[in-house]
């Protein structure tokens, strides 16, 4: 008997991220409030599958992603916007090689 | 062999706490779960659906599944008591109560972790349509059982308020538990004809599965005994036709009527 449980507006969030049939990767689609990760998982399964969106769920407590800081922006993303020569548009890609 | 009654039994289960568990729908404890209880009562009306689709083709004329689930009055339905009860501690049928969320697992619990059992069973079922209709419906189940479950060893588990809610809906619907292995006569010829599955043989391996859930979530387990309900024998409570009431009323008024 464990009275020390959370109190429902105590429950963590959660970010939740959904591979599909197809996808190659999982993608993040949503979060939401759950006490531990097995309900996570369970909530995850029940609000964000259920039209077939996926077959393998990951959930991640967000207090646990590290972002960075918004007023980083410019000295982070800024600089790569004139270096349009790191982009491989210049090469023809043939068929064979599929999926890059 | 007439296996309709053995199918609507079946079928009525799922219909009548499908509709029941609707209930929730807009009024969940949190969103999430008010998402779950829906997808789950939808999973139930699917099975019914497919269920009742049989027995419209065995009758014939102009029975559909509509027919069935909207035309058919209180005695000609075949499902569990425990099934048709509402979300409460005992209530007269015309009482109000507030809706209580350990009913609803307690209930969800009893009933699944019968027919992940009933269905898996039934997946060797003679008739071929049933044992397809039972595979499609045992991971439906599985899952609902996963739910209950889990949610039954959280309140359980929980705090006073909660074991004290979840240990008095175990005390008040245990019993009626009695009628899964009271066979009716349905059963006893599906069983016969090798389409229907004898439910004492499961008993021993659904006793397994509840006590160590109910061990787990740190509750009593009750003796379970006392007045036997006959709903699978045509022998309702009042609470069936309120269910029915609401959920028969459209059709009724407006027969035919399509979207």
């Amino acid at each position: 008997m464990n009275n020390n449980t959370k109190q429902l507006k105590d429950w963590p969030l959660w970010e939740v991220f959904v591979r599909s049939k197809q996808g190659l990767e999982h993608k993040h689609c949503g979060s939401l409030h759950a006490a531990d990760a097995r309900q996570a998982l369970d909530m995850a399964r029940d609000v964000y599958t259920r039209r077939q969106e996926g077959v393998s769920i990951w959930v991640v407590q967000s207090s646990q992603i590290v972002a960075n800081r918004p007023d980083e922006k410019g000295e982070l993303f800024d600089p790569s916007a004139d270096k349009i020569y790191r982009h491989p548009t210049f090469y023809e890609i043939p068929d064979e090689v599929g999926h890059m | 062999m007439d296996r309709t009654p053995y199918l609507l039994h079946l079928a009525d289960n799922a219909l009548i706490l499908g509709q029941r568990n609707a209930e929730w729908c807009g009024h969940g404890p949190v969103l999430e779960e008010d998402i779950a209880l829906a997808n789950m009562s939808l999973d139930l009306i699917g099975q019914a659906r497919l269920l009742y689709q049989e027995v419209a083709k065995d009758r014939g004329g102009d029975c559909t599944e509509d027919t069935l689930a909207y035309f058919r009055d209180t005695a000609a339905f075949r499902n569990y008591t425990l099934l048709e009860l509402p979300h409460s501690g005992p209530v007269v049928g015309y009482g109000q109560a507030q809706r209580d969320y350990g009913v609803t697992i307690v209930r969800n619990f009893l009933y699944s972790a019968l027919m992940v059992l009933v269905w898996d069973a039934l997946q060797g079922s003679h008739d071929k349509t049933l044992a397809a209709i039972a595979e499609k419906s045992l991971k439906e189940t599985r899952y609902h059982l996963r739910h209950a479950r889990d949610w039954l060893v959280r309140l359980g588990d929980g705090t006073d308020e909660s074991q004290r809610r979840t240990q008095a809906a175990l005390d008040y619907l245990f019993p009626f538990t009695q009628e899964f292995w009271a066979q009716s006569p349905a059963e006893s010829e599906a069983v016969k004809a090798g389409i229907g599955v004898d439910l004492t043989s499961l008993r021993e391996d659904w006793d397994d599965l509840v006590s160590a859930a109910i061990a787990e979530a740190t509750l009593v387990r009750p003796s379970g005994q006392g007045y036997l309900s006959q709903g699978k024998f045509g022998q309702h409570s009042e609470h069936l036709d309120y269910v029915l009431a609401e959920m028969q009323s459209l059709a009724r008024a407006h027969p035919g009527a399509t979207w």
